[in-house]
């Protein structure tokens, strides 16, 4: 895969859920993209791993590879794995600073928006969170290495 | 269904929330467990407080303040009478069933010392686990837990055997919001003061099902929460015997709770107000008075046959779907169904009704201890009120199906 911008591979996202009529082919399609999300290596799967906030538990590792992020994860729940399995095509192989300055608009757009409130008990909010503190921290440590 | 006990159609036309979509869809409510709706009669008696008579209470000399205090104390005298208390004053209006209990958790702490022991369920809630052990903390007193069994009962014959002198005061609530379970109450109220000890009940849950007559039963104290009887939120009841109340001490100081104040001492106003410190939730007191009233105009004893009809259809309609287990089958239960498709996650189950517009609960129901007993990460719960339907029992069916299609 080049290397291609997060905006751009948003926007690739926002136009395949784009063709689906109605809430049920969303979802079906979450849960294919659920099935296959990277998924995270069992020693990681601990508590040190899991995003709180979130009704299922999701587990959440980042590793560097060159100067790239790079995600797995995991998930109780399909739906949630699809969920993550979303932001992780969209954030996954990216530098941590391409990581903290992307939107997240794209969600609003696919029709996942009710998963954004802070309420919801998915926690997509916290996973967006997470994802960019891993950023934050692979960036401090790269600057004070550097 | 053998018979239709209440004309359920007409009914539902009092409930304005019940007609509308959700997701695209006419909603199907089952998670009355958590918060009942309220009728227009409710929402009416609420505008009519905002509309014509809002004031203070209980001080004001002038017309508007005495209707809102006689309305107040009037709303005080139904709840009196729905649950048989002898006194007036033994009915404590609190923010809900949480401050009710905490009321009584703090209180306690002057009555107990290290070496009394606290007796709890087995099937609590969260916020009613957490209370006790802060007062096991203050008082140095031990917290000693009712088990239960697989079908969700509580095991009585370990409660009976092991309490003594040194039990002052069991917790348990009437019936679990988590599996519906009806706990024998009776028996332990009878157990309980055989030794001396007292007994609070949370009522939240059992109250929009079964009346408690609290001097039939004998009862110490016990809890109710307004929004899961059809009622407004943030208003409850603390009820406790008279001698009780008496003797705790005040929870919060504050206005209304005073008799005089200087800066050397103050003194406690009486029964119920040395427990209402500030003012209080009027309007959700008046509105707590009017949805008993709309209870009343149906019946509760026609409710609760309604209810154990739609309970017993329900559980055979979903025992029907293929890899569904049902948690909590104790004999006598309320009318709530906690669930889990065989594989699959209850948060999957639950998103996926609420795009079928059928709101039900998932998750561990603020009540872990009974998901570890069980080894689970939750259930999916659906609780019926009066005005469900055979009908949307059979879309609560038809979705889950759908559901374990999709997520199989």
């Amino acid at each position: 895969m080049e290397n291609r911008g997060i905006q751009e591979i948003q926007e690739e996202i926002v136009d395949e859920f784009a063709l689906f009529d109605d809430w049920m082919q969303r979802y079906e399609y979450m849960i294919e993209l659920g099935k296959s999300l990277p998924q995270i290596a069992p020693e990681f799967k601990t508590d040190d791993h899991l995003i709180k906030g979130c009704q299922s538990k999701v587990w959440v590792h980042a590793h560097l590879d060159e100067d790239k992020l790079v995600f797995t994860a995991d998930s109780e729940a399909i739906i949630t794995k699809g969920i993550i399995a979303i932001l992780i095509r969209a954030f996954s192989n990216h530098k941590p600073s391409e990581i903290l300055e992307a939107e997240t608009d794209f969600i609003d757009e696919i029709g996942l928006k009710e998963h954004l409130s802070p309420t919801r008990a998915n926690g997509l909010v916290s996973m967006i969170k997470q994802l960019k503190l891993y950023a934050v921290a692979y960036q401090a440590q790269a600057e004070s290495g550097a | 269904m053998k018979e239709v006990l209440l004309d359920i159609e007409q009914i539902r036309k009092d409930f304005p929330i019940l007609h509308r979509k959700v997701n695209g869809q006419p909603l199907v409510y089952l998670d009355n467990a958590a918060t009942s709706q309220t009728p227009q009669q409710v929402i009416d008696a609420i505008t009519d407080y905002y509309s014509r008579y809002n004031a203070n209470i209980h001080r004001g000399v002038h017309s508007l303040s005495q209707e809102a205090t006689d309305a107040y104390e009037q709303a005080r005298r139904k709840i009196q009478g729905h649950f048989n208390a002898a006194h007036p004053e033994e009915i404590i209006f609190t923010s809900g069933t949480t401050h009710a209990i905490n009321l009584v958790a703090q209180g306690f702490t002057t009555f107990l010392s290290p070496g009394d022991e606290i007796w709890v369920s087995a099937l609590e809630h969260h916020s009613n686990i957490v209370p006790w052990q802060m007062l096991c903390e203050r008082s140095g007193a031990k917290l000693r837990v009712i088990p239960m069994n697989e079908n969700g009962e509580l095991e009585l014959d370990v409660f009976k055997s092991n309490v003594g002198p040194q039990t002052k005061l069991v917790f348990v609530n009437h019936v679990s919001n988590a599996l519906g379970t009806i706990n024998p109450i009776e028996a332990i109220i009878e157990t309980a003061h055989a030794v001396g000890a007292a007994v609070l009940v949370d009522g939240a849950q059992a109250a929009p099902h079964i009346v408690a007559d609290f001097q039939a039963l004998d009862v110490d104290f016990y809890t109710v929460s307004a929004h899961k009887m059809c009622g407004p939120t943030g208003v409850g009841v603390l009820y406790g015997k008279k001698d009780w109340l008496e003797k705790l001490p005040p929870y919060q100081g504050g206005g209304e709770m005073i008799a005089t104040v200087s800066f050397e001492e103050t003194t406690y106003a009486g029964l119920p107000h040395k427990f209402e410190a500030g003012t209080p939730n009027i309007c959700g007191g008046i509105a707590f008075g009017a949805a008993l009233d709309y209870l009343h105009g149906i019946g509760m004893q026609a409710i609760q046959e309604y209810e154990e009809e739609l309970l017993q259809y329900a559980t055979e309609k979903l025992l029907a779907i293929p890899g569904l287990k049902i948690y909590g089958e104790a004999p006598e239960k309320t009318s709530v169904i906690s669930f889990n498709l065989e594989g699959i996650h209850p948060y999957d189950v639950g998103t996926l009704l609420d795009q079928m517009g059928i709101a039900v609960r998932t998750g561990h129901h603020c009540a872990q201890p009974i998901m570890d007993f069980y080894k689970i990460p939750g259930t999916v719960r659906a609780s019926f009120c009066f005005y469900n339907t055979q009908e949307e029992v059979d879309r609560l069916t038809a979705g889950i199906d759908k559901a374990r299609q999709m997520l199989s």
